[in-house]
Order: structure tokens, then C-alpha cells, then sequence
């Protein structure tokens, strides 16, 4: 049994959709009859790439300058309240797509769940599987009472796959009148250069953890990622200590990766890590600690000092 | 000089180095262990308190939520400077959804007098991350999430936003809702001075009923969704684990060049 209509909340970085859009558009496919993308911005920019995914319409939201949760959300809720909303309204777990569902929700009164990593209908509801305890444990729930489902899925949950659809209609949804909630402006916007692949999309990552020692030694990290041609990659506590950007954090909070191979260096391996790589093909671990629970999960653990094995892995590569 | 009001939403939690396990008969976290502050929290109280101290008056408040009267996360951020706290206390929460948490947080809120409502953008333990965006949208504030520095100019902020590829700048009227993203600012260790104050600051303690919800609004009964299955997810199997004897890069190199990936 299948739901009547989905929409996906879609999401593009300079006019490209994004892998987390295609992905749910994929999934909503077997989830719903009809499948539809929301989108902050022109429909024209998206409507081929999003068709060949299986949107059958667009409807695009114009926020101008404006942050996309109030407005979007305002925009959908209107469609709601006039008896043309969807029966799910999908999301990725993005700032944007978490500032819209929660928006959402208190604007039509509904549920949201989130950190969704699968999603079956069953009933005429939605049933929603989360990762809790580190991936330790499957937790399914299940929206009680009438829709829209708001669920958030997490990025890499489904395989993103073609429908060779075509181009799709577009039509634009009105913004009403925003109140006090309105203001929120985004007046600049600051790209972080950074080369190699993307650490989201990069087929090797090697990512580095409190083990590490200090924020001069990421270096390593760094210098090892690019011997492979993959990208670096960094746990929480670093983040925090203010070692690594933000936007290079691996785990429950932050970038979600299943690349080939994973290699993490001095990293312990807190649940909070693990939700965020566990889905990786190959995972390599160096660790001091052999309790380390990131061994646990190794397909090659080496219990020793990253400060020794890592200079001398380079030097190995370097030489080939 | 103009006087700052801040209230901080913190949420206690169970040791995220030892989280537990969930009831088997509520399926929720259990919290009869001792619960800390969130460390995504104490970002936003620090972040708090030097926007107080910027504007050179003003007070930090905290807001909290447990089922059971718990106080000693509270402690923890009364002790870094906060005045006073809400503990939003009730065993009928047990269950509640992230929407009924935004609208029972919202109501010891919305009669503060805030400039600034700050929180975490995600707790450690829950990490819906809708919370602070939806508590806005109850009180029908604008709102900016994920910041990662917040500068106040008179009746409006700049907000640093991350982005996945950088940050943008967002300029936004008060007052509003942020939610502060983890390391962006270095939290005080509370002092020993801090410490002892702290027992002495006041924490009002509100069931749901004093903020005007019924019994099937909240927890289980008031939450839009049920848990209909708990199970133990797949186990990856460990591999080789070997000690380094000098030579383990070579290992690694032998292991890479298996999966073909050089």
C-alpha cells in the first residue's frame, strides 16, 4: 500500500540539486503515487533534474533574501490548510530542511520525527526507523493521527535512483503575510575554499580525533587524505576544541559518510561518531587504547600511536 | 547602556560517555541515572553571558525540562553565571515529542521579557534539532539556527550562520531565537565562588498544568507518534586487530591495495 502524494523539500547548491534531494525522491517513489519537490528559489533551475528523479511538479516558494524556514513553511501550510497539501512531507537533515520541518510543524499542528534513516508505509501512516545508541539500535515510529507526516531523513539513507522521468511542471506557492516572524536575512554569503572531494562524497576518508594530540598535528590527517585522494575528516571533540572547521565534522552531529574506505586516527569511537561512519564499506582504526570501542567495528584495527604508524603510512605511499 | 535579557534553553542528559538504555517499558531514555548538562548547552551559556557582559547589564535565565526534578545540569550552568532557572518539571512529560517540548518550553518563555532566546541547535542525546526553530515559531519570533557567532546592534543581530560550505551572514530583528552550534565558544569552567553560589540561586519548579496543559497534551498522550519497535541494529563484525610492532603501516598499505583503492 502506498501513500497518495509525497512531497520533498528540495535543495540545490549553485543550481545543482543536491544528492540528499535525489535520494528522497527516490524513496517517496515507492512510498507515494505522486511525488513533488518544494523549492526556495527559481523551479526552472531544478525541474529537469528533479523530473528525472520523479517529480512530477515543482512548486517553488520566492523568499528573496530571506532565511527559507519561515516562508517556506508559511507557504506549504497555506497549501495544507486549503485541502491541497501532500499526505508526507520529506526533508534532509540540513540547517535549511530542519529549520522548515520544525516550522512546519507548529504551523499545521503536526508531529515531526526526525534523524529518519528508513521509511515504509504501513496503514496510511508513515513508519519511521532512527539510529539511536551509536546505530546500536533500530527504533521504528510511527505517526499516530492525520498527516502531513513531517519525517527528516538522514543523508545517504536511500540510494539515489533515476526514474528517467521528464522535465517537471512548476507552479509557485504563495507566501502569506509572515507577522512578527519575518526579519531573518541573509545579507552575505562565505564559501570555505577547500580542494579534493568532498567529504560527503569522497570514496576515502580519513578523519582524526582527540588521538591526534594537538591542532598542528591534523596536518597528518590532512597530508594522508590527499595521498589517497580522498578527503579529511574530524570527530566532535576536535570540532570542539576548535582544532577543524565545523563543516569537516564526522557523526551524529554533522556529516553523515559511507565512503569506501574509512580510516580514523586516534579516534575512539563515541556513539556520537559511529552513527555518522558506520555505514562506511572499509573501516581502518589506529588507536592507542585497545578498548577503543571504534575496534569494534574495524575491518583492520592497529592498536598504536598514530604519531609513529601514520609518518610512516605516508612515507610508504610516497614511495610507490 | 541598554540591559540584556537572555534565556538559554538547557537540557540535562544522561552521560553521553554511558547513555543507558532505553525502558523497556516506556521505550524512552532512562534519566534515574544522575543527568548533566548537555554539553551542546553550555555553548549557549556561554554565549549568553558574554552577550550580557557585551551589553554591560542585563541578566542570563535558563529554562529546563525533565520528568523528575532533576536539577544538577541545571547546577552546572547556574554555577557558569546563569541568575536563575525554570525547571519545567512533571512526570506526565515522560514521552513527549520534540513539538509538545518547543510549546511547554515556549510557555516558561513567552512572559520573560527576552531580547534573546538561545539554545543548542541539537541535544546530544535527542538531536531532533527542530526544537529551537519550532520554540520560535510558537512564540512567532524570527529565528536564526546553527550560528556560530552572534553580535548584538541595538534592536537587531548579526548572525554568522554555518553553512555546508561556509557561513552566511544573516542580519535579524529582536527578539528572536538562536540556536548555537557545539566549539564555537570556549565554555567557563564554573568556579569554586561560581559553585556555591549556585545553591543559592533561585529554581522555579512548573508542572505541566501551571503552564495551562492538560494531561493528554503532553508526554505519550499529547505526542503526534508511538513507538512501535525496538531492535538491536545489524553488527558490523570486527576484523583483524593487530598490535603495532613498527611495522603496521605496512599492514594498512597491504590492506589498501586489496580494496584496489591504490
Amino acid at each position: 500500500m502506498t501513500l497518495d502524494t509525497i512531497w520533498v523539500y528540495a535543495e540545490a547548491t549553485d543550481g545543482e540539486v543536491n544528492s540528499n534531494t535525489l535520494e528522497l525522491l527516490s524513496k517517496a517513489r515507492e512510498l507515494a503515487d505522486t511525488v513533488a519537490c518544494v523549492y526556495a528559489g527559481d523551479a526552472d533551475d531544478i525541474v529537469e533534474a528533479v523530473g528525472a528523479y520523479g517529480a512530477e511538479t515543482v512548486y517553488s516558494v520566492d523568499v528573496e533574501e530571506a532565511l527559507v524556514g519561515v516562508p517556506v513553511a508559511a507557504a506549504i501550510a497555506e497549501a495544507v490548510e486549503a485541502g491541497d497539501g501532500p499526505d508526507a512531507i520529506l526533508l534532509g537533515t540540513t540547517y535549511d530542511g530542519r529549520d522548515v520541518a520544525a516550522r512546519l510543524s507548529v504551523k499545521t499542528d503536526k508531529t515531526v520525527i526526525s534523524n529518519c534513516v528508513d521509511l515504509e508505509v504501513d496503514d496510511g501512516s508513515l513508519v519511521c526507523t532512527a539510529a539511536i545508541f551509536g546505530g546500536a539500535t533500530d527504533i521504528k515510529t510511527k505517526f499516530t493521527g492525520d498527516g502531513p507526516f513531517i519525517a527528516v531523513v538522514r543523508p545517504k539513507s536511500f540510494p539515489a535512483e533515476s526514474s528517467d522521468g521528464g522535465e517537471a511542471d512548476s507552479e509557485e506557492l504563495d507566501v502569506p503575510d509572515l507577522g512578527s516572524s519575518a526579519g531573518a536575512v541573509v545579507t552575505d554569503r562565505f564559501v570555505e575554499e577547500s580542494d579534493g572531494p568532498k567529504l560527503d562524497e569522497a570514496g576515502i576518508v580519513v578523519a582524526g580525533g582527540r588521538g591526534i594530540g594537538e591542532a598542528e598535528k591534523f596536518s597528518m590527517v590532512t597530508d594522508l587524505a590527499k595521498a589517497l585522494g580522498g578527503a579529511a575528516g574530524a570527530s566532535r571533540a576536535i570540532v570542539d576544541a576548535g582544532w577543524v572547521p565545523y563543516s569537516q565534522q564526522v557523526g551524529q552531529t554533522g556529516k553523515v559518510v559511507k565512503p569506501d574506505v574509512y580510516i580514523a586516527c586516534g579516534i575512539s569511537g563515541a556513539t556520537q561518531h559511529l552513527v555518522g561512519m558506520k555505514g562506511s564499506k572499509n573501516i581502518i582504526a589506529i588507536n592507542k587504547d585497545a578498548e577503543a570501542p571504534i575496534f569494534g567495528i574495524a575491518d583492520l584495527g592497529i592498536i598504536g600511536d598514530v604519531h609513529k604508524v601514520m609518518p610512516l603510512l605516508l612515507e610508504a605511499l610516497a614511495s610507490r | 547602556m541598554v540591559a540584556m535579557k537572555v534565556v538559554v534553553c538547557v537540557k540535562q542528559i544522561p552521560d553521553p560517555a554511558d547513555p543507558g538504555a532505553l525502558d523497556p517499558e516506556t521505550r524512552t531514555l532512562k534519566r534515574d541515572v544522575k543527568l548533566i548538562l548537555d554539553e551542546s548547552d553550555s555553548y549557549g551559556v556561554e554565549m549568553a553571558l558574554q552577550l550580557v557582559d557585551a551589553a554591560g547589564e542585563g541578566e542570563v535565565t535558563l529554562v529546563s525540562m525533565v520528568p523528575n526534578s532533576e536539577r544538577s545540569g541545571l547546577a552546572t550552568a547556574l554555577a557558569m553565571g546563569a541568575a536563575s532557572a525554570t525547571l519545567i518539571s512533571d512526570p506526565e512529560l515522560v514521552g513527549s515529542d520534540a513539538l509538545t517540548t518547543a510549546k511547554l518550553l515556549a510557555a516558561a518563555i513567552k512572559d520573560q521579557g527576552a531580547d534573546l532566546i538561545i539554545a543548542g541547535s541539537e541535544s546530544s542525546d535527542g538531536y531532533t534539532g527542530t526544537v529551537p526553530e519550532q520554540i520560535a515559531a510558537v512564540l512567532d519570533l524570527p529565528s536564526v539556527t546553527a550560528a556560530k557567532s552572534i553580535e548584538v546592534d541595538g534592536a537587531s543581530i548579526s548572525v554568522q550562520r554555518q553553512t555546508d560550505a561556509g557561513y552566511d551572514s544573516v542580519q535579524c530583528p529582536l527578539p528572536a531565537v538562536i540556536s548555537v552550534t557545539a566549539g564555537v565558544v570556549e565554555p567557563r569552567y564554573p568556579s569554586f565562588k561560581g559553585i556555591m553560589a549556585a545553591k543559592s540561586k533561585p529554581v522555579e519548579e512548573k508542572t505541566a498544568a501551571d503552564l495551562g496543559f492538560d494531561s493528554d497534551q503532553v508526554g505519550w498522550a499529547g505526542a503526534g507518534q508511538e513507538i512501535v519497535e525496538v531492535t538491536e541494529a545489524p553488527k558490523r563484525e570486527a576484523g583483524d586487530i593487530i598490535e603495532d610492532d613498527g611495522e603496521a603501516h605496512v599492514k594498512i598499505v597491504e590492506f589498501l591495495e586489496n580494496l584496489k583503492v591504490i
